[in-house]
């Protein structure tokens, strides 16, 4: 709540919004306690008075009614009237709403098709019809206007509640033994609750003029009873002589609709998550870099990461995702970089080419060189040379990855001419001889599916036929092979292995997987909390592990052929990196910690190609 | 004791694909091919197959979520005439994959555990109270969690509740729905452990599915193989990978990444399934079988005995 209301008012013009509209309510809310005229009491002596005269303050009407009171007890009738209609429309709307998107099918094909023909209808006119059929009067204009609302409010949460309908939480709870009712409302409506306010907020400003509007056209309030619309309707007649009579009503009017608009539309940007995380602030084209330490010399490695560090700040919160990774491939050379999540294996890969989204990330030190230049803090136009021409990535889900729009052969020539001033024509063959390369079937066909229209395997075969593409020198990919199937992983690792060998591409390899990295990776790093623990030749890593960590995360993993058993697991979880321990990160998890590994910062010692980062190692290594 | 946990019979699903406008269907796809199968008290019944397999549908209709188009389920000797969760819940429960995704984010935990006890079961506060303590302490949950939101959770704790809210309905039988693969490697050990050691402590049956061979060996008696909605093989956990009999499974055990042995692609033709609305006549795995013959393209072989409590259908078996 108190972060609601800080969000509300950090936006101006909603704070304003609601300080104008708190002083109308307030106002109205003691009007019966105010000395005031009574509103109806008629004086034609005293009519059309001018504002300001002694005794009415806002001057008096035709019938020498005192305008101030007629205002503010106008005001208080339609603010209660629109402020009903707006939870008449929201309670059957949404109930509408509900109903149609739980139950689904002809049900919910029937009730939309009636919502759809009743906002086929202008809306005024729908409302005439309404109060013609029930005879005019305020009550039947409330309700006209509840009614004529209720298909935007029955839309709107239908649509909410379609995609809540299946998800896994309501599934559980039809198998706790609620029943339909029970669970429409005790599981989805407290998740559309959000929405229905959000949707009543921004809609009562409308409905309060439309019931105004309604009795201007003299259908809502009858005389002498006073509300806005009314006031407005019986000042038409002297709007030349005694223009003050419609400019009173009609200014609050205005205050009212804007105060209430502004108001609501504070109130759905500090509701809506997406608005309230940040996430549709779009980030720089480059990952934003502070680097505090000196740049370390160059290397002769076809790509070295060298003492990187990149945090996000989120807040007060610093998450240190990367802190002093470095890392080097050869050409023909396969990396692998292994680690849970969490432990910033993919924020390293995505920190090569300033991918990292910004904000909330900064790159805060070290460098990562591609042949020799330093790409973190190089330029917009450098990077983007690089990007997806020298250095390309592979991601996990290609579904996410592939525009959904354009067919894949368009986005492979795309992503050809991008880099290579060709025709249409020419990159249109380059990618159908990719799509050979990658062994796709019938590619001449595929280049003219959708994304959705191949399977996991097929899409991700095109994923890599894309980052083969400009025929880089070096492949970043990251965990490719996790969403597929295991026979279909065999084939992609294999082709993968294929193309290193031909091309003499060099693979960073990002997984969580021993047995992918076993088969495939000359090296391997294993990552914990941001940093190496462990790095060296695949096999001498996997056989020996000399970090502790390392040792137990492989005796986690069944392997296939070890019948069945008792599994040793890691007792607690990895440390938030926001809150890392000094010294060892895995200290507090390991049976071998001692005070020493929570003292202070332990280095990655060894002759490499063989390193570790422990004090006291499972294996003494060369 | 001499009725089987779980015996399911013919059961099969197909869904209607393509609605005409007047509610006819254009097409059908058969998810779940009928099979027939029976579970053991006390059993882990593994069941593993590729994405399409129909394995998630399976497992749906044992607890209720979908009618089954044909078929019968008898839960502990009681016939299940009707899909309806409530009814299942007393004796079949169900564990999500993503724990997350299957806790109601605006309830806190208590509310998220009470309403099977109360509702399957009849508990006053109480009784509730003292139950879910005795489940809170078998799962290694602390009790001041139960005041708590499911996204000040991480994805193991997230999952322990998940199988907390389903041993509170106290049923014989919980169907594992990938329990594991959303979790990190360290996590997923101590929730199979957990598993496992549950088990014991309250004479359940598991079926547990999964994608992952390797999980789905270490933890299972039995293991039953999917292809493309039909059981193509099942026997002893200790058998059918290092055994197998169908070449389907042969297939799916060599493609499983293994340290120390050598990258190869088991299998270099198309990879794709055949196409659901339009299935060949005989056996489904045809087409990438080494072994394929022209009975196999003609006739659907049936689950045969192979021996040593193995079953397989295929006509040339390994």
């Amino acid at each position: 709540m108190k972060l609601f209301l800080s969000l509300l008012f950090r936006n101006r013009l909603a704070g304003f919004g609601a300080v104008v509209l708190g002083i109308v309510v307030l106002a109205v809310l003691a009007t019966p306690f105010l000395p005031l005229p009574d509103p109806n009491a008629t004086d034609t002596a005293q009519k059309f008075l001018r504002p300001g005269t002694a005794g009415h303050l806002l001057g008096t009407d035709h019938l020498g009614r005192d305008l101030l009171s007629r205002l503010l007890w106008g005001t208080r009738l339609s603010l209660a009237v629109g402020v009903a209609a707006a939870v008449m429309a929201a309670l059957g709307g949404s109930a509408v709403g509900l109903i149609a998107g739980y139950v689904g099918g002809r049900t919910d094909n029937i009730i939309m098709r009636g919502v759809d023909m009743l906002m086929a209808f202008p809306y005024i006119l729908l409302a005439l019809a309404i109060v013609a059929a029930l005879g005019p009067g305020l009550l039947n204009a409330l309700i006209a206007v509840a009614v004529v609302n209720i298909p935007f409010f029955a839309r709107n949460i239908r649509g909410i509640v379609v995609g809540l309908a299946h998800r896994e939480f309501v599934e559980a709870a039809r198998l706790s033994g609620m029943s339909h009712i029970r669970i429409m409302l005790s599981e989805i409506l407290p998740n559309v609750v959000p929405v229905i306010v959000i949707a009543m907020s921004t809609t009562v400003g409308w409905m309060i003029l439309e019931t105004a509007g309604l009795s201007f056209l003299g259908l809502g309030s009858q005389p002498p009873t006073a509300d806005l619309g009314s006031m407005l309707g019986e000042a038409r007649a002297a709007l030349i002589t005694a223009p003050h009579t419609a400019l009173v009503p009609g200014a609050m009017i205005f205050l009212i609709v804007m105060s209430i608009n502004l108001l609501g539309d504070g109130v759905r940007d500090a509701l809506d998550p997406r608005l309230r995380s940040g996430a549709l602030s779009r980030p720089m084209a480059a990952a934003l870099v502070r680097r505090n330490g000196p740049v370390p010399e160059a290397s002769d490695d076809l790509l070295a990461l060298q003492d990187l560090h990149t945090e996000f700040h989120a807040g007060k919160r610093v998450l240190r995702a990367v802190s002093g990774v470095s890392l080097a491939v050869k050409p023909g050379e396969c990396l692998g970089v292994i680690g849970e999540s969490g432990s910033g294996k993919s924020v390293t890969a995505l920190s090569v080419m300033g991918l990292v989204a910004s904000p909330p990330g900064v790159i805060t030190g070290g460098a990562a060189r591609f042949k020799g230049q330093d790409m973190i803090g190089a330029d917009f136009e450098t990077l983007r040379r690089l990007r997806g021409d020298r250095i390309a990535y592979i991601f996990q889900d290609p579904l996410a990855t592939l525009h959904p729009l354009y067919k894949v052969g368009r986005q492979m020539a795309e992503a050809i001419q991008v880099h290579h001033q060709i025709g249409n024509a020419e990159a249109r063959a380059r990618a159908l001889d990719l799509f050979r390369q990658v062994r796709i079937p019938n590619p001449e066909s595929r280049l003219d599916s959708y994304p959705h229209e191949l399977s996991g395997g097929m899409r991700q075969r095109v994923g890599i036929a894309m980052a083969l593409a400009n025929d880089p020198d070096v492949i970043i990919a990251d965990e490719p092979t996790t969403a597929l199937d295991v026979t279909v992983q065999a084939q992609i690792l294999s082709l993968l292995d294929d193309l290193r060998r031909e091309r003499g591409l060099a693979i960073v390899f990002i997984t969580h997987d021993f047995g992918v990295v076993a088969q495939l990776c000359d090296r391997v790093a294993v990552m914990y909390a941001g940093r190496i623990v462990e790095e060296g030749p695949t096999m001498a890593v996997l056989e020996a592990p000399a970090h502790p960590y390392t040792r137990r995360l492989i005796a986690c993993v069944p392997e296939l052929g070890g019948g069945r058993r008792e599994l040793a697991a890691i007792p607690g979880l990895p440390p938030a990196v926001d809150a890392l321990p000094p010294g060892c990160a895995f200290a507090p998890r390991c049976d071998k910690a001692q005070e020493a590994c929570r003292a202070g910062d332990i280095a990655l010692e060894g002759a490499s190609p063989r390193r570790v980062r422990c004090i006291f190692p499972e294996e003494a290594i060369a | 004791m001499s009725d089987p946990a779980l015996q399911v019979e013919d059961l099969s699903k197909t869904f209607d694909v393509g609605k005409t406008l007047l509610g006819g269907a254009r097409g059908h796809v058969r998810a779940v091919r009928p099979m027939s199968f029976t579970v053991e008290r006390g059993e882990t019944m593994g069941i593993v197959g590729e994405s399409g397999c129909g394995k998630s549908t399976l497992a749906r209709m044992l607890v209720g979520l979908a009618p089954p188009s044909t078929g019968r389920i008898e839960i502990a000797g009681r016939a299940q005439d009707r899909a309806d969760p409530a009814a299942f819940g007393r004796l079949i429960q169900y564990v999500f994959q993503d724990p997350l995704s299957s806790l109601n984010p605006r309830k806190t935990i208590r509310q998220i555990m009470e309403a099977p006890l109360r509702l399957l079961h009849g508990m006053n506060r109480a009784a509730c109270d003292a139950r879910i303590a005795e489940i809170f302490d078998a799962v290694n949950l602390r009790p001041e969690f139960l005041s708590r939101y499911p996204h000040e959770f991480s994805g193991g704790q997230a999952q322990r509740i998940g199988i907390a809210r389903a041993l509170a309905a106290s049923p014989e039988i919980i169907v594992l729905d990938e329990p594991v693969s959303a979790l990190d490697v360290s996590v997923q050990a101590q929730v199979l452990n957990l598993l496992a050691q549950l088990k014991d402590e309250f004479g359940l049956t598991y079926l547990f599915i999964s994608h992952d061979l390797a999980v789905v060996e270490a933890v299972s008696t039995r293991i039953m193989v999917l292809y493309f909605g039909a059981v193509v093989e099942i026997g002893p956990a200790d058998q059918v990978f290092a055994r197998p009999r169908h070449p389907y499974t042969r297939l799916l055990a060599e493609s499983a990444p293994v340290v120390g042995r050598p990258l190869s692609a088991p299998e270099q033709k198309g990879t794709e399934l055949p196409d659901p609305l339009n299935p060949p006549p005989g056996c489904a795995f045809a087409a990438r079988c080494p072994r394929a013959s022209e009975t196999c393209r003609k006739l659907d072989p049936p689950l045969s005995d192979m021996g040593h409590g193995q079953y397989a259908a295929c006509h040339h078996p390994l």
